[in-house]
């Protein structure tokens, strides 16, 4: 978009196109935020209210309880902020704006629509998980610099937490990145196009065990129930948090929805086809639309849109999926969140990924011996770029020719055919 | 006109460099480990800004991630009082600055040998450059994508990339972590 703009300025003025364009997306960005935190804080209350059947949160509160979020962020607000005596005073005031940096850049790379990214990087899936990994050092700080037991306990038991289920998460990840050849979110999004069956939940049986095996490891490196155990009110008087009050507190809050979001919208875009709906409506709407010209692109954008409200309506129902589960089971012991990730999800990733990476093999061998067999690569007999022609032949006899726009520079032979 | 590539570069190497400098000065081990990942992450930043946004995640997840480890040890070290500080002698201080000014001087050494470098800066978006990490992958597992075209069958087979380095390497590692996990066992009494 700022290429697009950038033609019309004089060439000496074009960086202020650059910097306007950035700062509208970081604002979009942070509006979204900051919405989705307040939203998802009521959400919180009405779900745990239906389900636990508490009546304060299903009564009262206008219309639909919508006033009790503005209350609670003005009493938030109001509230003394509190640094305790003993407290290392400077990483104490740090710490909150580490995990809400953190769990924010993390949305810099994921992509809402078809290209509607604010950073479009080719290793989008590997930046996202790094860069949510940060988050946890902002907790690990906070209950470090309170000077207090809880929070230290809270901080210990967080960093054993997350610094074991990042291997699961990230073998999870692995396989939709295999079979879509690619860590570009908006290419793996853009492969999955068509019907809800072109998902890679519905690749083959391994993606569909893969995707609720992410769900899980998502709720652990988010911190929610049962994996709570770094706040755990009931045993550590909240944790990491206890020594935080008023605004420093709901930014450690704002930052959890935050990252439940990015997460819950990685796996969207993974797993369940991210903006592309369970019928294609918007493809349907470019094809009736003329082949170029203003109407052409008001369509394409219009659909683009579509399929942003259909990727935050699936990012809202993975979050809304945490807060079922959270609401309804109760707390793991800390033993408990060890033996469930090193016994069951570690080994249980690893066959899927096994599992994916056979089928997906077996699957271009039988379509390979099906069609008539692809061009050989030219000057090469080693097996790996033929095992990557190979995949890519199978890849696209499945989903057919998707309209899909590369950005990759391309070098070598066989890259030569790649879709365009 | 400012050049904006020189800019923040500029930005991130004093960021990164004095963050350095406040993981030397600093006498908390916790805040030192707090430095040393906020160096580490300008570090990568500047790996963002030359356009190596795998390098960057890269240096995001190994070296910022691992330091966290650090910061885990650090916190638990300090455990037994609050807030313990590191007091380092005199002699530590002569022999640290003398290994590395030694090491910068090379390091400066070697900077200003390279002749291209001493060229003025080329515009941002030459130095922007797409990269594919599929080609790093597939150079590991021994076919270098860069190399196809050439006219040796050998060198052209692909034969040319680092499986033998990268088997090593994970073998390696593999035994480091069962080692690991041997030494950190759940010692069984014996009935």
């Amino acid at each position: 978009m700022a290429e697009y703009l950038a033609q019309f300025i004089n060439a000496d003025w074009q960086w202020i196109v650059y910097v306007g364009v950035a700062l509208v997306s970081c604002v979009l960005l942070l509006a979204l935020v900051a919405t989705a935190a307040a939203a998802f804080t009521w959400a919180e209350r009405k779900v745990s209210a239906r389900i636990q059947d508490r009546l304060g949160p299903t009564r009262r509160g206008g219309r639909f309880g919508w006033l009790q979020s503005p209350a609670d962020g003005l009493k938030l607000i109001c509230k003394e902020d509190i640094i305790p005596a003993g407290a290392d005073r400077i990483l104490f005031r740090l710490a909150p704006y580490i995990s809400f940096c953190a769990s924010f850049c993390v949305f810099l790379a994921l992509p809402f629509a078809d290209n509607w990214v604010a950073l479009r990087l080719n290793t989008a899936v590997f930046f996202m998980l790094a860069v949510a990994g940060l988050e946890v050092f902002g907790t690990i700080l906070g209950g470090y610099a309170s000077g207090a037991k809880w929070s230290l306990y809270g901080a210990m038991r967080e960093a054993a937490q997350v610094v074991s289920y990042e291997i699961p998460l990230g073998l999870c990840v692995l396989v939709p990145v295999m079979i879509a050849g690619t860590m570009d979110l908006v290419e793996i999004g853009g492969q999955q196009a068509g019907w809800f069956f072109h998902w890679n939940l519905f690749h083959d049986p391994f993606t569909f065990v893969t995707f609720w095996i992410f769900i899980t490891c998502a709720m652990a490196g988010t911190n929610r129930l049962p994996f709570d155990l770094a706040e755990a009110e009931s045993e550590l008087v909240a944790g990491f948090l206890t020594e935080y009050s008023g605004f420093r507190w709901s930014i450690f809050f704002m930052a959890e929805y935050a990252s439940m979001f990015a997460l819950c919208g990685l796996g969207a875009i993974l797993f369940l086809g991210g903006w592309n709906g369970p019928v294609p409506i918007g493809q349907w709407l470019v094809l009736l639309a003329p082949e170029s010209g203003l109407l052409h692109d008001a369509t394409v954008q219009f659909a683009n849109l579509l399929g942003m409200c259909n990727f935050i309506f699936k990012c809202v129902a993975g979050v809304i999926f945490m807060m079922w589960v959270r609401w309804t089971l109760p707390r793991m012991r800390i033993d408990q969140v060890m033996t469930t990730c090193l016994k069951y999800c570690v080994p249980l990733a690893s066959a899927m990924f096994l599992g994916a990476m056979l089928w997906t093999f077996a699957a271009s061998v039988v379509v390979n011996a099906r069609t008539e067999p692809p061009p050989s690569p030219p000057s090469t007999t080693a097996v790996a770029p033929r095992c990557y022609a190979l995949q890519k032949t199978a890849r696209e006899a499945e989903h057919g020719e998707e309209g899909n726009d590369g950005a990759g520079t391309r070098t070598s032979d066989e890259k030569g055919g790649r879709r365009q | 006109m400012i050049n904006w590539h020189s800019f923040f570069f500029l930005l991130f190497a004093l960021l990164s460099g004095g963050f350095a400098i406040g993981v030397v000065v600093s006498g908390n081990i916790v805040r030192m480990a707090c430095y040393l990942v906020a160096s580490l992450g300008a570090v990568a930043g500047l790996f963002f800004l030359a356009g190596a946004d795998f390098l960057g995640s890269m240096q995001l997840m190994v070296y910022v991630g691992g330091t966290m480890v650090l910061l885990v040890f650090g916190v638990m070290l300090t455990a037994s009082g609050p807030f313990v500080s590191l007091k380092t002698g005199g002699g530590q201080w002569i022999l640290a600055t003398i290994v590395g000014c030694a090491l910068l001087a090379v390091l400066l050494k070697t900077a200003v040998s390279v002749d291209e470098w001493m060229q003025p800066a080329p515009a941002a978006e030459q130095i922007a450059t797409e990269e594919d990490p599929r080609e790093l992958g597939l150079g590991l597992v021994g076919v270098r994508v860069d190399r196809l075209q050439q006219e040796d069958e050998t060198l052209a087979g692909g034969m040319a990339g680092y499986l033998l380095p990268f088997e090593i390497v994970s073998v390696h590692l593999l035994v480091v972590l069962i080692g690991a996990a041997f030494l950190a066992r759940a010692k069984r009494r014996k009935p």
